[in-house]
Order: structure tokens, then C-alpha cells, then sequence
């Protein structure tokens, strides 16, 4: 039996000997939930993957700014369909200044900015981030020409047919991120694959939304607020449900800053689509609009940098690499 | 079996489905642990030969490896390993190295008597040449939106620094931590499996310089035939831990271009036990985010299905 030897001195650095985590309880809620002592041998504890070399600001950034703008891009498409024009301009506006500012981040996480266009090198399905490339292709300059036609006011029919189309690739937009971080070994980003794509669509619908009962006047931002309420529903729901099904790699969620971050978002999102909720029936429905909006923006960045922290603490500690493939290969072997 | 792009599963002609139509054999590395004697002589001749800049000169206090771990200058890693274990257990090695060269029907692992009293404990070192894997379906090149990591004639995986923008997707989609980014290059970087001194009919510099031949290179087949016949001569000599990793094409990323024979986990290497290539289940996220987008655009419509207030 090998390691056996060894397991019989927990603790220290040396190779072979069995880390014991320590058990953690997770906050919140009052739940209970306690995760099982990990035993497991590493190389003097160092990890076994390298951590993503992302910046937070730009990547976690990106994933925000994408989101609120494939989302918006639908708002915008049914204000224009539906004779809201003051809620499709700021949808416009935001989804052009949202992929612009999204596009910018991209460009300044690369290790060689100027050499950006080798993206569009080659068409690769097997790489979300060649399939992502080619879609921003296609949508960035459509809600530029959405926004820029509604601002002039002139080239109607372009603009609507930017709008159309960049509405028919927004969600797109919103949800392709999550491929592109499950699409790794970083543990707590690949085990979510399944819900993740739906938690990432909630968010933006509830970035969106935030962002047009900020900028939208009350009487035409019915829609927007029914969004919040349907986004935030999804986003809390399917998050929910990842983190139950993950198991051990859910834990960098429910730790230091990823769940500082992840708490925080989820009142701001809940407590957000409420106030929203309520937006339209009162008196100051202004003024708590433009609360509620700015409840759920920061709640939507809050939870796109704490999947990004939580992903990249799961790459930086062995446990998570380890843990869950030895189970793997217990299970396989019976 | 299958051919072109397949995600995962065994794959035997890894440069036929790369679009090579009259490739050489799939070539890789062997590394023999079990003869392995740290010399480090691999880490020095892959940096000579490359020209791989300096990975920091620190002194890690963990062991005699102060090289740590592979890295965008680290392309050779020696680990070290040092074991406190019971002797009781253990191998009189004179005895077994003897019997490797008398063949195989040797004795039973309890029959060999312990070099040690019983109880009492010693410290064992294990020794072991790292490398990138050269996986038979390699995350890095899946993921990479350039195309500048691609698979050559020889089936290994290659990064094309003049292609490289320095996006770093491959970094966290290594499942084994191999590549990753130059700081002030800001490119990705990992063993080429000397692919220059392949083209020239020479072997690689690591395997060149390999004093006990730790580091085997040549055709995989035979490779994998030599592994197979020396993990049966150690565990008939008594060497129950020895093992093969990445060895299988049957594993998680259709077997390693570069495997290893192990004298304890893998984990203890700082190697994963089952590494999986990520883009295994890429369909299956694709198909999820589609729901997902299809689910927002519903969203969306449910959203303006009121009267305009």
C-alpha cells in the first residue's frame, strides 16, 4: 500500500504526508454544512496547476461588461420594438459603451496588445475564446450602429436592423463567457460548466436591467423591472444549484474574498429586483429606481469578480486538484 | 478506430489527425524515475540549448529543488523528495538490483529480507525529471485562439512565439500546470520537446544529457513497450509502488506524449492522479450556454409581454 507510511504523520510539508484540511464551516444562513477532512499528498504543498495569469480588473471586468451588454442589446431590441425609445437609447448607449469598454479590457490583458488581430487568425470551435473573438466581431460594431443611428437619428432602418441583429447575438454574448472560464482546469470554473452559462445570463439580465432604471425614465422601464425580478430569480437559482452539485470544489466560493464578494452580491441582486419590483407603484419611483439600478450593477460586477477570485483560489491550492480525482479514481475502480 | 478531430478517447495516430498526411512515428520521453539521481543535468542542457532565460535564483528551504515547479522558464523540473518510511517494508535494493539482471521470476516482495530491524524508520529520496506531457489531446492547443500552438509531425504540441499574442488561455487549461506566461514577455512558453533537434535527426537536449538515461526518448510504441517490461522487472524484484503515468491511452487526456514511471502517487510529484482534458466536455458546455442564451432571450420577451405601462 503506498502513502500508507506516510499517512500515519499528518501535518508538515513534507511530500507524501497527509495534508489534513482543517474543517470549514460555511457561513451563512445558518447552514451547517461541514466538509469532510481532505486527506490527501501533494509535492510540499505546492499546487499542481498554474493559476490563470488574468488580470481581475480586466478579465472579471470583461465578463461583467460583456454580460450587461448582450443583455442590454435586448432591452434595447424590445424598447425599439415596442415604442420605449428612451429605454432603447440608454440600452443602445449601454450595450456600445459596455462591449467598447469590454473590447479596451481585452486588449490590455493580452501579453502582447499590439499583436490583438491574431485573433481572427484562425476559426477554432474548440477554443471559446477564437469562437468569442469572432462573435464580438459581429456584435461590437452592430450596437455601435444602433447606438450611433439612435443618437443622429438618421439611417433608421440600419439602426433597426443593428439593433435586431445585435439582440439576436447579445445572449450570446452573455452566456459564451462561461464557456470560456469552464473551459479550463481551474477546478470551481470547470465543475460549474452546467449551471454556470445560467448564472452568467441572470446576472447580465439584472446588470441591464440596473442600468436602465438608472438611465431610463420610470414610465418606460416596466420591462426592465420585470427583467431584475426573472434575472435575479435565475441567477440566484442556478448558482444555487452549482454550488450543490460541485461538492469540495464549491468551497472557494464560501471562503475570504469570493464569499465577501458572493454574499454581497446576492443581497444586492435580491434586495435590487425587490426595490424594482416595487420601482413602479410608488411615489419616488424615481429615486428608488435609480437605487434599485445601482443595487443591481453592483451586484452583477460583485459576482462576476467573485466567480473569478473563487476560480483562481481553486487553482492555487492542490486540495482541488487532488481531492476530487482521487474520488474519481476510487469510484472508477469500484 | 476514429480518426480526425476527436476531443478525447484513445487516439493512435495523433500527426495523421493534426492533417499530416506522411507522418514520422509519434515521438516522446520516458522518464524513468526509478534511476533518476537528480543531477539536474536535464534542467541545464534544455536551458543551454533553448536559451530559456533565468527563473529566479531563490533558495526554497523545502528540499534540494529550488527550481520548484515547470514555468515559462522552467522546462525541465527536477522534484525532490524526501520520505520518512518504514524500513520493515522496504526493499533490500543490492539484492533487487541484482535480480534485474538475472530476469524476471524473482522473488516474492515478502521473501526479501529487511535491510533494517523491524520498526524502525529511514529516509527515502525520490528523484524526478518533470516535463511537459505532450498530451494526445493537449488543452493548451484546443483552447489557443491563435493558432499558435499546434501539433507537429512528430505529434508533440509546439507554442509559435512569433504567433503568440499573450492571451494566457492556456495557462489555467493545462490540467498538469505546465505552460505559462513570461512576465516581461508577456508570451506563453513550454518545452518544444526540442523540436529543432528533431527536424535535425538529433535526440533532445534533456534526454542527451541524461547521464543514467532517466530520460529516454524515441518512438512512442517502443517507448511504451520498454516502460512496460521495466515496471514488471521492478515490481517482480519487489518494487510494489512502481507504477506508469500518462502511459494509457486509455486516460484522461488520451495518454501522455512524455510519461513517466513513478515509485509512489503521482500527487507526491506534484503531478495530478487523473487529469482530464478540459475540452472533453466543451460540446456539453456549448450546449448548456445555448440553453442559456435561449433562456435569456425568453427572459427578454416574458420582460415585454406587459402592456407598455
Amino acid at each position: 500500500m503506498t502513502g500508507s507510511p506516510w499517512d500515519a504523520e499528518p501535518g508538515g510539508d513534507a511530500p507524501g504526508a497527509a495534508h489534513s484540511g482543517r474543517p470549514r464551516r460555511r457561513r451563512g444562513r445558518g447552514e451547517r454544512a461541514m466538509v469532510p477532512d481532505a486527506r490527501f499528498s501533494s509535492y510540499y504543498g505546492r499546487p499542481i496547476l498554474k493559476p490563470p495569469t488574468w488580470r481581475p480588473l480586466d478579465i472579471a471586468g470583461y465578463l461583467y461588461l460583456g454580460g450587461l451588454a448582450g443583455a442590454s442589446s435586448l432591452l434595447a431590441a424590445g424598447g425599439h420594438a415596442t415604442g420605449r425609445p428612451a429605454l432603447a437609447r440608454s440600452a443602445k448607449l449601454g450595450a456600445a459603451g459596455a462591449i467598447s469598454l469590454s473590447l479596451a479590457a481585452l486588449v490590455h490583458d493580452l501579453g502582447r496588445p499590439t499583436r490583438f488581430l491574431n485573433m481572427l487568425r484562425v476559426v477554432k470551435p474548440t477554443s471559446p475564446m477564437s469562437m468569442g473573438s469572432w462573435l464580438l466581431v459581429g456584435y461590437a460594431p452592430l450596437t455601435l450602429a444602433a447606438a450611433a443611428s439612435d443618437v443622429v437619428g438618421r439611417y433608421r432602418l440600419v439602426g433597426s436592423a443593428a439593433t435586431g441583429a445585435a439582440g439576436v447575438l447579445g445572449p450570446a454574448v452573455a452566456t459564451y463567457t462561461a464557456v470560456l472560464i469552464s473551459d479550463t482546469a481551474v477546478p470551481s470554473w470547470h465543475e460549474g460548466h452546467r449551471e454556470l452559462p445560467f448564472v452568467f445570463a441572470g446576472s447580465a439580465a439584472t446588470a441591464a436591467a440596473g442600468l436602465a432604471l438608472v438611465a431610463a425614465p420610470v414610465a418606460q422601464t416596466g420591462p426592465a423591472r420585470r427583467m431584475a425580478v426573472l434575472g435575479a430569480a435565475l441567477e440566484l437559482g442556478a448558482f444555487r444549484s452549482m454550488k450543490r452539485r460541485m461538492g469540495l470544489v464549491a468551497e472557494p466560493f464560501e471562503e475570504g474574498r469570493p464569499h465577501t464578494l458572493l454574499r454581497a452580491a446576492e443581497v444586492l441582486t435580491a434586495g435590487g429586483a425587490a426595490l424594482a419590483g416595487c420601482a413602479g407603484q410608488r411615489r419616488h419611483g424615481r429615486r428608488l429606481a435609480a437605487v434599485a439600478g445601482a443595487a443591481l450593477l453592483t451586484g452583477s460586477a460583485a459576482l462576476r469578480f467573485g466567480v473569478f477570485l473563487a476560480g483562481v483560489a481553486s487553482a492555487g491550492d492542490p486540495k482541488y486538484t487532488v481531492v476530487p480525482q482521487r474520488e474519481r479514481l476510487r469510484d472508477r475502480e469500484g | 478506430m476514429t480518426h480526425g478531430n476527436q476531443l478525447y478517447g484513445p487516439q493512435p495516430d495523433v500527426a495523421g489527425a493534426a492533417g499530416y498526411a506522411d507522418a514520422p512515428p509519434r515521438m516522446g520521453f520516458f522518464t524513468d524515475t526509478s534511476v533518476c539521481i537528480g543531477c539536474k543535468a536535464c534542467e541545464v542542457a534544455c536551458k543551454e540549448w533553448n536559451a530559456v532565460p533565468e527563473d529566479g535564483l531563490e533558495l526554497t528551504g523545502m528540499s534540494y529543488d529550488n527550481t520548484q515547479g515547470l514555468g515559462a522558464d522552467t522546462w525541465r523540473h527536477v522534484a525532490f523528495i524526501e520520505q520518512r518510511t518504514t524500513v520493515g517494508e522496504d526493499v533490500d535494493v543490492f539484492d533487487a538490483a541484482r535480480r534485474l539482471d538475472t530476469a524476471p521470476p524473482a522473488a516474492a516482495a515478502g521473501q526479501i529480507s529487511p535491510v533494517q530491524p523491524e520498526g524502525r524508520t529511514e529516509l527515502r529520496w525520490l528523484m524526478s525529471s518533470d516535463v511537459c506531457k505532450h498530451c494526445t489531446h493537449a488543452a493548451c492547443l484546443d483552447v489557443c485562439p491563435t493558432g499558435s500552438l499546434f501539433r507537429t509531425e512528430f505529434g508533440t504540441v509546439v507554442v509559435q512565439e512569433d504567433i503568440c499574442n499573450g492571451c494566457g488561455y492556456c495557462v489555467p487549461a493545462c490540467p498538469y500546470g505546465v505552460i505559462d506566461q513570461r512576465r516581461d514577455d508577456g508570451r506563453a512558453w513550454k518545452c518544444t520537446l526540442c523540436y529543432d533537434r528533431l527536424g535535425a535527426g538529433m535526440e533532445p537536449a534533456c534526454a542527451k544529457a541524461c547521464p543514467t538515461d532517466s530520460i529516454q526518448f524515441g518512438p512512442l510504441e517502443e517507448l511504451r513497450d520498454r516502460a512496460a517490461d521495466r515496471v514488471s522487472r521492478l515490481q517482480a524484484a519487489g518494487v510494489t509502488d512502481a507504477r506508469l503515468y500518462g502511459a494509457s491511452p486509455d486516460d484522461g487526456v488520451g495518454g501522455d506524449g512524455a510519461f513517466f514511471l513513478l515509485l509512489d502517487e503521482p500527487e507526491v510529484y506534484g503531478l495530478p492522479p487523473d487529469p482530464v482534458v478540459t475540452t472533453r466536455d466543451l460540446p456539453d458546455m456549448w450546449r448548456h450556454a445555448a440553453m442559456a442564451a435561449v433562456s435569456l432571450g425568453a427572459l427578454a420577451v416574458a420582460s415585454f409581454l406587459k402592456r407598455p405601462r
